[in-house]
């Protein structure tokens, strides 16, 4: 079986190299550690020596030319071995994947691209070249033997750290000496078992453990505040009352949800540093405002799926997408970009009868604002005593990030949109 | 019994009409517009019916010939002027159309398209309307007679009197569909003759006599009001003018033979009629030819200013927008 | 929930919308005391006169050309065509009238009219009685074109029809009719024309069709199942305006796109989903964009083995998926 030189990554943020000179000629012995080539980077210059023992079978990347990191430069082996080529079985199509295996590959010539890695598909290429995969490493099981993008996507589950073939002291380790401090996983100390006759063991769902694990460790990241204030919501209950028709017109139903969410909208714009996430360098003020709605799924537990944009939809579009995403999470048919990268959240526990709560803020977020039950209750108004049906809005922030002057802020602003809530939202 | 006042407006109309119609030719010819067609010499069947039936309540769906149909329906020479420039502020469509697609909404004139006899069954289809809702209101549509060979037509005006629907079918026979005669588009006499094939009756009028016309029309919108169903009215004129700007009808048909037709012009009908009666005089000509050419100069001069629509707006109203969301 | 079949989702619909408004009314072929020759409007014409379900005259133009007069009156009138194949003498009225009345009188007039017609073959109807005519319909801009796959849509989708503004053709596939059954609420519920809908989650192919093809895809995804191979399954519902989100997503999540309608190949629907893809989610493709649909040939042939040679079935879809799936 023949030997695969490659070349190597001669530097964390080095991702090609130069052949200066080849210091055996094809069909030369060459032993095991011996000088073999010259490469060149615009950081370094120095010898490779040989992996193996053997005759230099087949130079590939001649004087003078670059190419990526992980490139098949020769092989070495015994005389008459068979150099291993993937089966292409797409001669017709050549044109195509060359373009697409250039781009990933760098400067490989042409020919040598195709012959290595069969049809490239764009999603393929794409995948390569935003994750920085060397193709000639991953196997094909597609048709004639080509790549697929399912190949890639397993590919990249097997080496999440490493994304080309690197020495191994180039690679970040994964010891506990390397992790930075926050990462570190802070397991709880064991509880002692207190075991009583008649106790009966449920196993924890998935579900179960995952909810533990990220609230546990979120109070352990953020120092919790929460902040209360209440909101006359009359404006927005005429308003609802007026647009429902029309909205179930479109098929849509009309909540709650979708103008507290309008509200919060409104709010992030005016105070940015609420849609943040903290990190050491500083404060990552998000300029795209992705709300996770926390969907209650009953005794199974809950899900925060994300309504991403959501300054770019209308009041219909909003309702239309906690509809949708409500739907999809009870019947479990949520995707996995639909539960990540959200920017702030609420959650609605006032459906269950609760008044105010402390909520727990999804990491890396600032803060989750709170809905509770909205109730008729007599509030005064003008010294007079009105009915109005009112909301306790329970705001829990990061205290490393927002004080209470900006937290109080951003709050009495959603208060504010809900009770002035016009025609025109 | 038509008072002084309507014979007098109704020539008005007429004559406001051929001096726009007149003045537009003149604008193509110089080339200002990019297109005409003309109705010079049947303003006084357009008139007749139009002043026949309640402008602004019943329903009108004209032809492209139909300019003194339209003026007499609120329709404005400014109007005309905008359209024939294609101009943002046309009313029938912000210079989406050509000129002579008529629409008014406030005069119940449905957007009109080019294909001849499509608004014959849409005639029906606003009959059978009217008809479900119990009211009293009336429908006319007019053709010229080349279209009533259209299969179009055949099945609306069968619509109409299969179900006895108060439509008024006014085919204005020219006698030339471009260049074709009616000998060359039906096998009968004229348009009126195929009523009785299909059903309801048919008369034929002097298409020159705006008063004739009127009596007809008038007559007809009677009938259907009483739920006697449609009639088709066959008003024979003449085209005096090439069918269209990009016309030359010198290639099919004589100049002797257009002389002569011109001798029997609507307006110089109308004109000895209440000049005889005395309602007309001379004076009175002369103040009215003066109006309206102020009428007709002001309205261009306002289009050729006014501004063209903005390719913003090209997009818009391909379908009816439904306000989702406050 | 009660279940009922196609045909009797589609007659409840407009049963319903002309409870709710007196505007509404049926026209066609055989509609009244027949109640159609499907039975889509049995018992419509004992319920509500023959004023509101009216008995045409053989003419399929006028029937729409007096739908639309009707609709520019304010009407909302349901018109029937017998068979999509016979909808061709009222093309001029549909495309070239009541698709651009909006457009040019700059929105001042309208035309609210639903047009119905049976479409689709396998019912040895023949060259006649079989043809699938979307493609030329959902290419004029100004018309909607909706095609539901079962019973629930059927009825969501005539009722939103009905209630919308502008022209909508709605194909029923004709094979389905009694063959569909599913649960449809007895509370009044909408379908949005406009959005597609993924009715089965997969990962390894998507697979993208409508109306009676829809159903067979359903049936080749269970045959694949059995296979290890996941389909994903979208009925795209609304074929004019296109869903273009719906589409694209799914094919982000699988790489690969089978199109199946049985309508000719040629310039069939399915080339305007696979240009869209091609254009837009080229990055995510990772196979050819493939179509499965009739030959190219004028029509459905009457005999039975050519009526199955051209006829799209599951086990033909599930061939196709399966191809793309190990592609």
């Amino acid at each position: 079986m023949a030997t695969r030189v490659i070349m190597p990554q001669l530097g964390e943020s080095v991702v090609e190299g130069t052949v200066v000179s080849w210091l055996k000629k094809e069909g030369e012995r060459v032993e095991k550690e011996e000088a073999l080539v010259e490469i060149t980077t615009d950081k370094v210059q120095t010898e490779i020596p040989s992996i193996a023992s053997g005759v230099l079978l087949k130079i590939l990347v001649g004087e003078g030319e670059t190419v990526r990191a992980g490139t098949t430069l020769a092989w070495i082996g015994e005389p008459g071995e068979v150099i291993p080529e993937a089966d292409t079985g797409m001669s017709q199509l050549h044109a195509v994947p060359a373009a697409a295996a250039t781009s990933v590959a760098g400067t490989v010539p042409i020919s040598e691209a195709a012959r290595d890695l069969g049809f490239i598909s764009p999603v393929v290429a794409r995948l390569a070249k935003e994750h920085q995969i060397d193709l000639t490493q991953i196997k094909g099981t597609g048709e004639g033997g080509r790549i697929t993008k399912k190949d890639v996507l397993a590919y990249l589950e097997q080496h999440k750290e490493v994304a080309v073939e690197t020495p191994a002291w180039e690679t970040r380790g994964g010891g506990e000496l390397f992790r930075l401090p926050e990462a570190q996983p802070q397991t709880s100390p064991p509880q002692p078992s207190v075991a009583l006759q008649g106790d009966i063991l449920i196993p924890h769902s998935a579900m179960r453990l995952a909810i533990a694990e990220h609230m546990t460790r979120s109070k352990r990241t953020s120092p919790h505040v929460t902040t209360v204030m209440e909101a006359d919501m009359s404006a927005v209950a005429a308003h609802r009352e007026a647009h429902q028709a029309q909205f179930a017109r479109d098929g849509v139903r009309l909540t709650y949800t979708a103008y507290f969410i309008s509200a919060i909208v409104t709010a992030l714009k005016a105070y940015p540093q609420v849609n943040s996430s903290w990190s050491d360098e500083g404060l990552v003020v998000h300029q795209a405002i992705h709300i996770g709605v926390a969907v209650s799924l009953g005794e199974e537990g809950l899900i925060v799926p994300v309504i991403k944009n959501a300054d770019g939809l209308s009041l219909l579009g909003l309702a239309r997408a906690i509809q949708d995403l409500a739907e999809r999470a009870r019947s479990h048919r949520l995707q996995p970009d639909e539960v990540k990268g959200g920017t702030f959240s609420i959650t609605n526990h006032g459906t269950s009868g609760s008044l105010f709560a402390t909520p727990i803020i999804p990491q890396p977020q600032c803060g989750i604002l709170g809905v509770g039950a909205i109730k008729k209750r007599p509030v005064v108004i003008h010294d007079a005593i009105a009915i109005r049906p009112m909301v306790y809005l329970s705001f829990t922030f990061d205290h490393r990030i927002l004080d209470g002057y900006s937290a109080d802020g951003f709050l009495a602003k959603v208060v504010s949109v809900l009770e002035n809530w016009t025609e025109v939202g | 019994m038509l008072s002084k006042e309507t014979k007098l407006d109704m020539y008005w109309t007429m004559l406001l009409s051929r001096r726009l119609d007149e003045r537009s030719w003149v604008l193509h010819r110089q080339g200002r517009i990019a297109f005409h067609i003309s109705g010079i010499g049947q303003e006084a069947a357009q008139v007749g019916a139009a002043f026949a039936l309640r402008r602004g309540y019943d329903w009108f769906l004209p032809y492209y010939r139909d300019i003194a149909l339209m003026i007499a329906l609120g329709y404005t020479p400014r109007d005309f002027a905008l359209s024939m420039m294609g101009k943002a502020e046309d009313i029938t469509s912000a210079g989406r159309q050509m000129p002579s697609h008529w629409s008014l909404r406030s005069a119940n004139v449905p957007s009109q398209s080019a294909t001849v006899a499509t608004q014959t069954s849409h005639a029906a289809g606003i009959g059978l309307a009217i008809k479900l809702h119990g009211e009293d209101k009336v429908v006319l549509t007019c053709i010229g007679e080349g279209a009533t060979s259209q299969g179009e037509w055949y099945e609306g005006v069968n619509w109409a009197a299969v179900h006895r629907l108060p439509v008024i079918f006014l085919v204005q026979n020219n006698q030339y569909a471009i260049s074709e005669r009616v000998e060359r588009q039906m096998a009968v006499p004229g348009p009126a003759a195929k009523a009785c094939g299909l059903g309801l009756d048919g008369r034929e009028v002097d298409g020159t006599d705006v008063f004739q016309v009127y009596e007809v029309i008038a007559e007809a919108a009677e009938k259907a009001r009483r739920g006697e169903g449609p009639s088709l009215i066959e008003a024979k004129l003449y085209r005096i003018t090439p069918h269209s700007s990009d016309d030359d009808d010198r290639t099919y048909r004589s100049r002797e033979e257009v002389e002569a037709y011109k001798k029997r012009d609507p307006l110089l009908i109308a004109q000895a009629i209440l000049e005889k009666e005395g309602i007309l005089t001379p004076k009175k000509l002369d103040e009215m030819e003066a109006k309206a050419k102020q009428i007709v100069d002001e309205a261009v001069e306002y289009a050729e200013k006014a501004a063209y629509p903005s390719v913003e707006d090209a997009a818009t109203h391909v379908f009816v927008e439904e306000v989702s969301h406050a | 929930m009660p279940e009922m079949t196609l045909i009797e989702a589609i007659r409840q619909a407009m049963d319903e919308e002309m409870a709710r408004d007196p505007e509404v009314f049926i026209v066609g072929e055989d509609v009244g005391k027949r109640g159609g020759v499907f039975r889509a409007t049995m018992g419509l014409y004992d319920k509500y006169g023959e004023h509101r379900v009216i008995d045409s005259p053989l003419a399929e133009l006028s029937i729409v050309g007096v739908g639309i007069g009707a609709a520019l009156y304010g009407m909302r009138p349901i018109c029937e065509i017998q068979f999509a194949d016979y909808i061709f003498p009222a093309f001029n009225q549909i495309v070239g009238e009541a698709a651009r009345m909006c457009y040019r009188s700059n929105g001042t007039w309208s035309v609210p009219l639903v047009i119905r017609a049976p479409y689709g073959g396998g019912i040895s109807g023949g060259l006649y009685h079989s043809q699938s005519v979307e493609a030329f319909f959902a290419h004029v801009p100004g018309l909607k074109v909706v095609i539901p796959s079962n019973p629930y849509d059927a009825k969501g989708l005539l009722k939103s029809a009905i209630r919308d503004p502008n022209p909508v053709m709605f194909f029923e596939p004709k094979k389905g009719y009694r063959l569909i059954r599913g649960e449809v609420p007895e509370e009044e519920y909408l379908v949005p024309i406009g959005p597609a809908k993924i009715s089965r989650f997969g990962r390894d192919v998507s697979i993208f069709a409508y109306g009676m093809m829809h159903y067979y895809a359903l049936q080749a995804a269970e045959l694949l199942a059995q296979e290890g191979i996941e389909a994903e399954v979208v009925d795209l519902r609304t074929l004019a305006p296109v869903d273009k989100t719906t589409i694209l997503e799914s094919v982000k999540r699988t790489g690969k796109a089978l199109i199946v309608h049985e309508d000719n190949l040629t310039l069939g629907y399915g080339a305007e989903v696979a240009a869209i893809i091609a254009e837009h989610a080229f990055t995510d493709l990772d196979a050819p964009v493939r179509r499965l649909a009739g030959p190219d040939v004028p029509g459905v042939p009457f005999s039975p083995p050519l009526q199955e040679w051209f006829m799209p079935n599951p086990q033909k879809i599930a061939d196709a998926a399966r191809r793309l799936a190990q592609f």
